[in-house]
């Protein structure tokens, strides 16, 4: 595992995602009302609909193009039948996101 | 924490739904649980006795919960032995085999027992039944049944009810001549009024089973075993066997020798706690709320339900107000259906009715203020499933009641659910069958949302809800679960629409975020999100505080997103009209944005499609339009035709009237998008007949309004609201309807949803008659909100947040 420092928290509004080119991945990264930052492969595993420009609720997000769902935390489907990839995600002691990759 | 214990006295349907309903919500984690049970097996399913009974179903098919599940869930049963008494004091439980379990929260869920009416003669000199006399309530009754039985001549049923009826169907299988004998007039009385009980005389009697009704029997022939019986008009009827299924009576001795309040059964307020000791519990057939006794099945989910939401502390404001009590049976092959009142209360209510009794059809109807308050179906329940739901929901009936009867105008015949072939696809947008909607059903779903949610059935474009209904409710046999969501505004957050907007403005909550924090207890619930933001959008204009992650990404982004990631962009259009010069700026910008696709939309405007989201702002900039707002859940566009100006059959300026109508809507939140037209003929190009609100111009200076058109998903010819005499006129109304829909309408419930569900009088004698007096108020807001319009791209250019249009960025790493 690596950590990699993506950028301050203030990059992404608190309740969206965006997406961040990391080595060569393209990942979604998620900033919860509540705080807490998730790491997730960008696309959605049924049509590649971009997850960081998805409805995001406690950790859930919601695909915007066929209302996929999935639970951050676990990359599992709350409605359809594909998990999606997760990385550990924090935020340093300088509020910046981190994200560990294999 | 050391667990509480919780005692369940009774183990039918009613004791381990409320069992399995506690579990569902973490109950194991605070409840050591031990049950009760008189028999001395798991849990089956009463209803489907009959079935055991005439041989259509074993057994073993009919248990709910078998001896292995309440191991599996840490649960203590008692099986086959019988609770005797409660000691309140000590808060114990004995049984009659010495068992004492100690409790701190008690259910009491005895159910019910056969009536035994009061015959001579029923008793053999030991006190117990005569050789040859039967209940029909367990499955020990089944088994002594259907050995007595064999090689007998001629049974009779005492009891034309459901029960009876089906106890008689199955005797017959046994090669027995079976006779019914019913107290009173007509057959199944509970459910049907004499002339439907009539008609399922003769039904039944056709199938060789004899019906007398009027027939009071008061004596049983013979002495050690039954022989026959004598009724009050001096009539004898010898037989080899007697089965008694006329009615049952809740068991409340057990309550009684406990000193708990009981009248017809076990008194309970709205949390079905005993009003006599706030840690009994009573749920099913021995409870009586607000006076009511419920032996359905539906009403027993429903309070067990609320039981477990209450006990587990999951919510500890669950109430129960009672069950709307409406049933879909199928009595020897005969279908019914029938809920709440079988005859009018008063003048006020309207019968519509229609009978062919050599078909064994009936079907009656009683109608007030509009609203369905009673029905019988027999014979035909191809209606059953609308008028459930229009009775359960008190929803307004359609104008023409020849369609509550009848599907009229359908090309061929209806195929019912059952006759489906599995693989026929029910969802066309995500292509779902029959057969994966049951399988869901089998898997435990037992809600139409939870079946539509795990299939994805139903949540493409939304038309074959219905129908996805229709086939759950099947699959679920009679036992689907009523959603409570379904009554709210938005899912996640459990109140109905006057009640969240009464709540909203009470506690002065002006952002989403608030009303999660508020009213929902800190839980968000992404799919609640847009429909709380148009919400606040609605109630508070100019004062609402916009979050942009509460909105749908065409709404954050104010463009259309397309299934490749990019976007369409569409500019504001009103009335279609545009010129060279602003023609001459769309191409050039699509040029130099190479936009892949330019087209123009079915609402009369031109959409640049394939749009990167990096380039949006430069798009907006380039065009120096406003946003057209095709893609929120908004007012989208009123079409129109040329009207007067160079149409030679125009009658009213449709080109200028839509002008007007867009600058009044633009931008609007609503419960869904709404789409308009007006025409300035009756020939109608602009298709104002099926839009959420159109208007025609008609000779003498005149225009038409309607509303609840459609012609996408579903398709409708709107209803006529009123016609007016000027321009401004449609605009008063316009807003005023508008505006009660923005208030009124659930969220994504189109205007034609709205306006059959509300019914077209309704909304006219407020929007149009103004009868309650609330048509200035809703004109201002409606300006209100109008005024607080600012061109959404203008204002993402001066204030986009943090990397608003960036679809890809870069580590700091």
């Amino acid at each position: 595992m690596r950590e990699i420092t993506i950028a301050p928290l203030s990059a992404i509004p608190a309740g969206e995602g965006r997406n961040f080119e990391i080595a060569g991945r393209k990942l979604a990264i998620f900033h919860t009302r509540a705080g807490a930052v998730f790491a997730t492969g960008a696309e959605c595993p049924h049509r590649k609909g971009p997850l960081a420009d998805g409805l995001v609720g406690g950790s859930v997000v919601i695909c915007p193009l066929h209302n996929w769902k999935f639970d951050l935390a676990s990359g599992k489907p709350l409605l359809g039948d594909c998990p999606i990839e997760t990385y550990p995600a924090r935020l340093n002691e300088k509020q910046q996101i981190v994200v560990s990759l294999p | 924490m050391k667990k509480q214990n919780l005692v369940v006295i009774g183990n039918g349907m009613a004791g381990a739904r409320a069992v399995e309903e506690i579990l569902a919500r973490g109950g194991g984690e605070i409840f050591q649980i031990s049950m009760f049970g008189d028999e001395p097996y798991g849990n089956y399913n009463r209803i489907l006795l009959s079935n055991v009974l005439n041989g259509s179903q074993e057994e073993s098919e009919i248990f709910l919960n078998p001896l292995d599940w309440y191991r599996d869930n840490n649960i203590t049963l008692h099986a086959g032995v019988r609770a005797e008494t409660i000691l309140r004091k000590s808060k114990v439980v004995l049984a009659d085999d010495g068992t004492g379990e100690p409790y701190d929260k008690l259910i009491i869920a005895t159910g019910s027992s056969s009536f035994i009416p009061p015959i001579e003669g029923l008793y053999a000199s030991d006190g117990s039944y005569k050789e040859g006399l039967f209940v029909f309530r367990s499955i020990d009754d089944c088994r002594e049944i259907a050995a007595y039985a064999q090689d007998r001549g001629r049974a009779v049923v005492i009891g034309g009810g459901l029960l009876g009826l089906e106890a008689a169907r199955g005797l017959q299988k046994f090669g027995l001549e079976v006779e019914v004998v019913q107290r009173v007039g007509h057959l199944m009385n509970q459910q049907l009024d004499p002339q439907a009980g009539a008609i399922l005389k003769s039904t039944i009697e056709k199938m060789g089973i004899r019906v007398h009704v009027n027939a009071n029997a008061t004596r049983a022939l013979g002495t050690e075993r039954v022989e026959g019986l004598v009724f009050e008009d001096g009539r004898t009827l010898s037989c080899d066997l007697v089965v008694v299924a006329a009615g049952i009576r809740p068991n409340i001795e057990i309550a009684k020798r406990s000193g708990l309040a009981v009248e017809r059964a076990i008194v309970v307020d709205n949390q079905l706690r005993s009003i006599s000791d706030p840690n009994i519990y009573v749920v099913g057939e021995c409870a009586q709320h607000r006076g009511a006794v419920y032996g359905l099945v539906a009403p027993l989910w429903e309070q067990a339900r609320v039981l477990a939401d209450h006990i587990t502390g999951a919510n500890p404001n669950a109430a129960y107000h009672g069950s709307k009590v409406a049933t879909k049976l199928k009595v020897m092959g005969v279908e019914m259906a029938a809920m709440g009142v079988s005859e009018p209360q008063d003048e006020r209510d309207e019968i519509v009715q229609f009978t062919e009794p050599r078909k064994g059809t009936y079907k009656k109807l009683i109608i007030r203020d509009g609203r369905l308050i009673g029905a019988i179906l027999l014979g035909d329940i191809s209606k059953a499933a609308y008028l459930t739901q229009a009775f359960d929901r008190e929803a307004a009936l359609p104008e023409d009641r020849l369609a509550l009867l009848f599907d009229l105008g359908t090309p061929s015949k209806q195929v019912t659910v059952e006759e489906m072939p599995p693989d026929m696809q029910i969802c066309n947008c995500n292509g779902v069958s029959k057969g994966a909607l049951v399988a869901s059903v089998k898997s435990g779903k037992k809600s139409p949302r939870a079946v539509m949610e795990t299939t994805r059935a139903g949540m493409g474009c939304g038309s074959c809800r219905k129908l996805v209904t229709e086939v759950v409710e099947w699959a679920c046999g009679g036992q689907v679960e009523e959603d409570p969501s379904i009554h709210y505004y938005v899912p996640g957050v459990p109140l109905t629409k006057p009640e969240l907007i009464k709540a909203c403005k009470e506690q002065n909550l002006k952002s989403v975020s608030q009303v999660f924090r508020a009213l929902a207890g800190g839980k968000e619930d992404p799919a609640s999100k847009p429909g709380l933001a148009s919400l606040l959008a609605t109630i508070w204009a100019d004062e609402y505080q916009p979050e942009s992650d509460a909105r749908f990404i065409n709404e954050r982004i104010h463009a259309n997103i397309q299934k490749d990631a990019t976007f369409s962009v569409v500019p504001r259009m009103p009335g279609g009209v545009t010129n060279p010069e602003q023609l001459r700026r769309i191409a050039d910008v699509a040029e130099k944005y190479k936009v892949p696709m330019v087209k123009l939309t079915g609402g009369q405007r031109i959409d640049l499609l394939g749009i990167r989201k990096e380039d949006l702002p430069n798009v907006w900039r380039d065009l120096d339009m406003p946003s057209g707002h095709a893609y929120g859940k908004t007012y989208r566009t009123c079409k129109s035709c040329v009207g007067t100006e160079f149409c030679r059959f125009g009658l009213g300026d449709s080109t200028s009237l839509a002008i007007r109508i867009e600058d009044l809507l633009k931008g609007l939140d609503s419960p869904h998008k709404m789409k308009m037209a007006t025409a300035g003929c009756p020939r109608n190009c602009s298709e104002a007949l099926v839009k959420d609100f159109g208007v025609v111009a008609v000779e003498g200076g005149k225009w038409e309004i309607y509303i609840g058109g459609a012609a996408g998903s579903h398709v409708r010819k709107g209803d006529l609201l009123c016609t007016v005499a000027s321009e401004n006129d449609v605009l008063k109304y316009l807003s005023r309807f508008v505006q009660y829909y923005r208030e009124n309408g659930k969220y994504l419930e189109r205007a034609y949803g709205f306006v059959e569900r509300m019914g077209i009088e309704k909304i006219r004698a407020i929007v149009v008659n103004d009868e309650e007096g609330i048509g200035e108020r809703l004109e201002n807001d409606l300006a209100r909100c109008s005024a607080a319009y600012r061109d959404p791209w203008k204002n993402l250019l001066n204030a986009p947040g943090p990397n608003r249009f960036n679809s890809l960025l870069t580590v700091i790493q």
